[in-house]
């Protein structure tokens, strides 16, 4: 017996690429508007939780834990990791293209690893361990992804 | 012990944080299963079941701790070493940990396409860094 990913748990391995990348730059676009925050001005940690940037990024975060800990109930940490490393990759195209940061090559080739080790693992079931008796099935989950 | 010393223990501890922390909660959730069969009910409702089953789980609490320790150790290890080093050299330790984990603590079958995935994204991130 094989068993294909469903639609909403690709979904949920979206969700976590996307809120994660956008959560972390629109955190990073409201600190740099906050300013350099130190221990002599920790009074800025609370002006920051007015900042909408700020605010988005940690609805964005919150949201991206709520995923990750969603698709650990039905995939590996080695199969989820990989998968959601991915939004690195969103994160540098979002630094490219909205914070108008240059990509260099060593960045274009950190790239190209992450989409190939997302490749690695798209292609392998998303669940292996073995002598679970709750799921006698996981060892034969597969996500279909190399189909 | 030597400045240099003292940064790698640090990132090698804030790593051992993240790990731990991830570890327990994946283990916490497999234990849950699926949570779509916890779900009570149709709409947002539905959602309390799996939440409250989340929270009731010893292992995902302890992990959640270990990864807000994480966060604060990070902010530490930020104060004592370069962005650029400690960011991805974390990152990096923290998914080669984890496949290793994975392997001897959570019993996944980590074949060689996973151990390249891990080390490619590992690699990845250092050079994303640059």
């Amino acid at each position: 017996m094989t068993h294909r990913l469903r639609p909403s748990q690709y979904a949920i391995l979206i969700a976590i690429m996307l809120t994660a990348s956008v959560g972390d730059s629109c955190l990073s676009r409201g600190m740099a508007q906050i300013g350099h925050v130190d221990l002599h001005h920790l009074g800025l940690l609370w002006r920051a939780l007015f900042n909408p940037f700020v605010d988005i990024g940690i609805v964005l975060l919150i949201g991206f834990f709520a995923c990750y800990t969603t698709a650990l109930s039905w995939a590996d940490l080695t199969f989820v990791m990989p998968a959601t490393a991915f939004g690195y990759v969103v994160l540098a195209l979002l630094a490219r293209f909205w914070m108008h940061e240059t990509l260099s090559p060593a960045r274009l080739t950190g790239i190209a690893l992450i989409v190939c080790a997302v490749g690695f693992v798209a292609g392998g079931p998303s669940r292996t361990e073995t002598g679970d008796p709750a799921h006698p099935m996981l060892d034969q989950m597969d996500s279909g992804a190399a189909r | 012990m030597t400045p240099m010393l003292r940064i790698w223990s640090v990132i090698a501890f804030v790593a051992a944080l993240a790990i731990a922390g991830e570890v327990l909660i994946a283990s916490a959730m497999r234990g849950l299963g699926d949570l779509d069969r916890l779900r009570t009910g149709p709409g947002l409702r539905g959602f309390l079941g799996p939440i409250r089953a989340v929270l009731a789980s010893p292992k995902f609490v302890i992990g959640a701790l270990c990864m807000a320790l994480n966060f604060f150790a990070m902010l530490f290890a930020l104060s004592i070493a370069d962005l650029s080093l400690a960011g991805p050299a974390i990152a990096s330790l923290t998914y080669i940990g984890n496949a290793i984990a994975a392997k001897f603590v959570l019993g996944e079958r980590v074949d060689k396409r996973r151990w390249l995935a891990a080390t490619f994204v590992a690699i990845g991130v250092i050079l994303l860094s640059h």
